[in-house]
Order: structure tokens, then sequence, then C-alpha cells
């Protein structure tokens, strides 16, 4: 009886086993699939948010839409997942989701805990706190004692009460599950300020019934490099991810846009040549479509287009471009040669 | 073969298949996760629980600091949750017993006051009552800078209420004994009184006196200056008032909404178990000459107790499983800081399994002591 039981579990066992070992690869699923499914976040205009007409729109959205581009050629195939900010690892750790873009800070032990690696940061950014104008502070410092409305962020909640305990004062933290919530909540005067990474903070205020009212404070009390996460272990589907947003910077660099993509085929400059594939075969080594750089350019413009019509200066977010400029304009924007 | 025709044995075997049955689907769930987590190179086990925890919770039943550990964060959230399902639990018992027995009324506009009340209560997810409370005070109530002033130091402000706090300076311990002490003497005392009535048939005064005797050595107390009490008066500072003790937004509107869910639950359960003690028990006790709220109190709720005890442990069961709503709106109960924690540490399955542990060794902690009141209260058949 004991015995039958025994290998009764044995043969569970090894059928689970072996269940997992012929995972396929993720290129190969998402090939199969006819789409990639990308995780974003839940409503955060500028990053990710659907418009009127039900199209996700935002950086992070483009993002995704390139990799799909670099994939399929298409940039619309693309199935956006909206992930909660508890949910998102477990999401892509589960394979539910292909690549998760969506505002996520690489860190040290995101990278070697979760079983997940990061692609190249799109997007450098910092945590800061917004206040009404009419409080009349102009220093983070002067918010001792104020009720500060947050999300249950991961390094969020620790930088601000590093940021206090550093300077040795108190504070009241209201932390909502709910980004709507957490909204109402700074904007009835609940708490004196509201704190996230400052890209988010735009976002909020983009929303406020008047935007001029509120004030993003001078500090910037962590660094936070926002970059698309996808699972350890498949470096070729890594390398896509992070090409496919190199692709972006590059074409920045080298003047291509979504407008003049088609001309710059006839480019006489050999690296332009080898981006948008007229000559070598970059695409095959990953095992893409050769014109895989032309069709993240088509499909969603250049690095710089892409963080104009999101969240640029024209944009209700308003942000400038600051460390997020090209490396030769004096920001941190660098992508490795593509050759 | 014969022993394969044993009942016993026959008994025996389906159970030890059906126990087999249900350990192999658990490890096969284990050892798939564990071997996925492995492959993935996914940390496991509970050491985070004894890193610091780097966050500050702003309302906490117990002491807590950033510094403190991430295994005391969720202690913190274990007794937030605990402490707003027992006043939920307390308050909506006592609101309920008001609205079922209204329910009952013969006063047409009460009896059906108390039906609309059940009604919408029932039958509107808790979420969204929640949402609805907390957006009142908050869009109602004004900001902190212009609190409304109700009595000298205790002031109301979308950021709560702030009342002065009471702090004993000397002789807590002689209160407290006093306090303890008085309450079991007097509740002795009325007991033995009501044994007596019912052996006697006389009516004495056995509630006043208990209340006399556990009235007596607190006012003693207070008169010779026994303990002295110093009263911490809120202050306005830079943004908001400071000292006192203040009751949180986000802490009301739960308690709130859980209570009066419960009142509305509880008040169905109550008006269905009076309704089921037999309509000659009412006539009994008028043919003997006792007004109706007698009748109420001493006849009938009694017997009814039999009825409601076990749906009434489903309703504390549910108060305290729906506290885990408190999310949504800031409250930071056992859910929300094991969600920062599962944030921050990534450790997902373990911190599930922690708070999957808590929640059902809290909720059949409440069983038992439901169910041993249940059988305290049950027909005794001789």
């Amino acid at each position: 009886m004991k015995q039958a039981l025994l290998s009764i579990c044995a043969a569970a066992l090894g059928l689970t086993m072996a269940g997992q070992a012929s995972a396929a690869s993720t290129l190969e699923t998402v090939k199969a699939r006819g789409k990639l499914v990308c995780g974003v976040s839940l409503a955060t205009p500028g990053f990710a948010a659907p418009d009127d007409k039900g199209r996700m729109q935002g950086f992070d959205a483009d993002i995704c839409r390139s990799i799909a581009a670099a994939v399929f050629g298409d940039g619309d195939k693309v199935e956006f997942v909206p992930t909660n900010i508890n949910t998102r690892f477990q999401a892509l750790q589960s394979g539910e989701i292909d690549v998760l873009s969506r505002q996520t800070t690489h860190t040290f032990s995101r990278d070697a805990s979760l079983g997940l690696d990061f692609g190249p940061t799109v997007f450098y950014d910092g945590q800061g706190l917004m206040v009404p104008k009419s409080l009349g502070v102009s220093s983070a410092k002067e918010l001792t004692e104020a009720a500060i409305c947050t999300l249950p962020g991961t390094t969020t909640a620790q930088n601000i009460s590093d940021f206090f305990r550093a300077i040795n004062g108190k504070f009241e933290l209201v932390v909502f599950e709910s980004p709507d919530e957490n909204r109402a909540a700074f904007y009835s005067g609940r708490c004196e300020a509201i704190t996230s990474d400052r890209s988010d903070l735009a976002s909020i205020r983009a929303v406020a019934n008047n935007p001029a009212d509120y004030i993003v404070l001078p500090e910037t009390i962590s660094k936070e490099p926002l970059a698309p996460a996808f699972r350890q272990n498949d470096s070729q589907w890594g390398d896509i991810v992070s090409w496919s947003v190199w692709m972006l910077m590059a074409a920045e660099e080298k003047g291509i846009t979504q407008a003049n993509v088609d001309e710059k085929l006839k480019s006489e400059d050999p690296d332009v040549q080898r981006m948008l594939g007229a000559t070598e075969e970059l695409g095959k080594m990953l095992g893409l479509d050769n014109k895989w750089g032309y069709n993240v350019i088509k499909s969603v413009g250049n690095y710089g287009e892409v963080f104009e019509r999101n969240v640029g200066e024209g944009t209700k977010l308003g942000l400038t471009r600051g460390p997020n400029a090209l490396w030769n304009a004096g920001g941190m924007i660098y992508s490795p040669p593509i050759r | 073969m014969a022993f394969l025709h044993d009942m016993r044995f026959r008994a025996y075997f389906y159970q030890v298949v059906a126990v087999g049955f249900v350990v192999l689907i658990g490890w096969t769930m284990f050892a798939t996760a564990s071997g996925n987590l492995a492959k993935q190179n996914i940390a496991t086990g509970f050491d985070f629980l004894t890193r610091p925890a780097g966050f500050v919770i702003t309302e906490a039943a117990i002491a807590f600091e950033a510094t403190d550990t991430v295994g005391r964060a969720i202690l913190v959230g274990i007794a937030n949750t605990v402490k707003v399902s027992l006043l939920a639990a307390f308050f909506g018992t006592l609101l309920g017993l008001a609205v079922g027995i209204a329910r009952m009324s013969r006063n047409p506009l009460l009896a059906r006051l108390a039906l609309i009340y059940v009604e919408l209560l029932r039958n509107v997810p808790l979420l969204l009552y929640l949402f609805l409370w907390y957006s009142l005070i908050i869009l109602i109530l004004p900001p902190v800078k212009q609190a409304l002033n109700l009595l000298p130091g205790v002031y109301l402000s979308n950021s709560g209420l702030v009342v002065p706090a009471a702090v004993v300076q000397s002789g807590g311990a002689a209160l407290f004994a006093c306090l303890v002490g008085g309450a079991a003497v007097a509740l002795f005392i009325r007991t033995m009184a009501t044994r007596k009535r019912i052996a006697t048939g006389q009516s004495n005064h056995g509630g006043l006196i208990a209340i006399a005797v556990f009235l007596a050595p607190v006012l003693l107390l207070w008169f010779t200056g026994g303990f002295a009490v110093d009263w911490d008066f809120p202050t306005a500072g830079k943004f908001r008032l400071t000292g006192g003790l203040h009751v949180r937004p986000e802490f009301v509107a739960l308690l709130f909404g859980l209570a009066l869910s419960v009142s509305a639950n509880v008040a169905e359960i109550v008006r269905a178990g009076i309704q089921a003690v037999d309509k000659g028990q009412w006539e009994a006790s008028a043919a003997l000459g006792l007004a109706r709220g007698k009748t109420m109190r001493l006849v009938v709720l009694p017997q009814a107790l039999r009825i409601i005890i076990p749906p009434l442990t489903n309703t504390y069961l549910t108060v305290f499983k729906n506290s885990s709503l408190a999310i949504a709106i800031g409250y930071p109960d056992l859910v929300m800081v094991s969600n920062t924690v599962m944030n921050q540490t990534g450790q997902a399955i373990e911190t599930i399994a922690i708070f999957m542990g808590v929640y059902l060794a809290l909720s059949i902690t409440i069983s038992l002591v439901m169910n041993w009141y249940n059988a305290h209260v049950a027909l005794k058949e001789r």
C-alpha cells in the first residue's frame, strides 16, 4: 500500500518536473501567440492610460509597441495588461506577461532575488514631493510633522522615511492601495504633501483641477532609474527588449524619425544602413526580421519623439528632458553601438 | 483477502486514501512552487522577517519605528486588524440588536425605517460604503488648518478627530486594581442577587448595590487624590495639531463601514431569532402580567439567543475578514502591511502564507469562543 502511494507521489512529481523542463523560450511563445503581452501601469496619464478611443497611450506603452514592432513588424500586436503595484513582479515571474514596462525602478535586490532582469534605463527619475502652492513651503525639509500621502510603493515609503530620519523630523504617512484614492486624499487636503517619482507627480498634477496650484519641491530624495523588466535566464529575449529600447535612442542620435525613416533607408551613413537593415544581417542574430530596427522606428518614432509625445513640455505633464537628454546633449541617454 | 470485507478495515482504508490524496495534492503544489522558485533564482525562506522594515506606520496599535523589523511591522498589522474588528463587532452588535428589535416594532414608521436601513446596508458592497464614508469625511470636513473646535481641546477636521489625551501620572496601578476588582465583586453580587430572586421570587436591589460597590472605591480613590491624571492638550503645530489623541479618518471610515455592515446582519439574525420563538411564549408572559419589554428581555431573548449564536459567529468571522478592505482607504491593517512588505522584499509566497495563517488562526479562535458560548447557552436537556 505504502509503496503504491509512494510510486503515485513519485509519478506525480515526475510529471510536474517534466512539465517545467520543456518550457519554450519567450520569443517562441510570443511568436506562437501572435502578440506581445506587456504589463503596464494602471491609468497613469503620460505613461500608460487609454485615450478617449480606448487606445493605450503613454511612454511605457510605446516601449511595449517598440518591442512588438521588433518581433512582428507591427507595433500594434500588443496586449496591454494593467498591473497592480503589488503583483507586477508575480505577473512577470509566472509568465502572465512577457515584459514589464511600468515605471519600475531597477534595484539591486529586485535584480538579484526576484528571478528577473532589467533592460536599459528608459527614464531617469527620482522621488520628489508635491505640495499645494498655498502651503507656502519651498523645501521638503520644512515638511516636518506634515501628513504625506503615497502608494504602498516599494522604495517610496522607505525613501521618505529615510529622508525624515536624516533630518530628524517626524511625519505622518498615509498609504493607499488605489492611485485614485491617493490623489483624492491629497487634493482634498487630507495630506499636506504627496510623494512619488517626479514623473508620476507630473502625471498626478496633470489631472488636478488647476495644475498651476501645485508645485513639485526641489529635493529629489532618491534616484529611480526606470527600466523594463523580463524573466531571467532568457538572454535572447533580454537582448530583444534591450536593443529595441537602444534602437529608439540610437535613432534619435542619428536623426531618424517616424516621418523620415523611409527616406533614411537610402542613407549613405553605414550606421544608419545597419540599423535599418539595409546592410548586414543584425536582425537575424536576435532571431528577428532584418528590418526590425526600421519597424521599431516606423511604429513609434525615436526616443525623443516618444518622450515629447507622451510626457514632454508640450504635454500636460510638461517634463523637460533633464537627465533624459541624449548623452551628447548633456543627458544620460546612451545607446551602445549598433554594429 | 477476507480483510477486504471487514467493515472496520474498509472504513479506515477509505480515510487513509482520502488523507493520502490531500497530502499528495498539497505536496505536489509545494514541490512545484519551490521547484519553480528555485529554477527562477527567486529567494525563499523567512529570513526577511528579521530585516529592518525601513518604513513608518502612522497608525499603530503597538509601538513601531522605521528601524524595527519587518516581523514587528506584520505584528502591527495584526494588532490593527484585531483592534478594528473587535470594535466593529462590538458596536455593530449593539446597534444591530436595537435595529433588529425596532424591525419588529408595532410602530410602522420605526419598523419601516429599520427595514430600509437593513436593506440599504445589506444590498450594496461594503467596499463602496468604505469609499463613501471616507470620501464624505475627507471632502466635507475642513482641512486641518481650519479644524472645527468643538470643545476646548477637541478638534475635528478631515485629518480626523483630535481630543486631549489622559496621561496617568501616578496611582495608575491602584486605579486599575479598583476597576477590575470592583467589576468582579459587582458581577458576583449581581449574580447572587439574581439567583436569590429566582429562588425566592422576591425582587431585591441587587443591580443597584452592584453599581454602588463598583463605583465606591473608584470615587474614594478620586477624592483622596489616590491617582493623578494630566491632560495632554493638542496644540496647533505648523501643519497639524500635535499632542493629544488622534482618531484618524481612515480608522473611523473603516470602523464605521464595518460596524454598520455588522449591525445590518445582526439585525436580521436577531429578528429571525426572535420570530422563531413560539408565539405562545408571548401569550403566556402576558397572561402572567409581564410587560412587553420585560417579556422580550427575560423570556424571548434568552430563548432566541440559542438560534442567534451560530449565525452570529458567521457575522463575526465575516467582519474580521472584511477588515482587509482597509487597504482601499489607507488603514494599515495586516493585508496593507503585508503588501508593503511583499513589495519591498518580493517574498510573495511567504508573506501570503503568513497572512493566510494569521487569518486562519484568528478565525478559528473566534469560532472556538463562539462555539463555547453556544454550548453555554444551548438548551441543556436533562
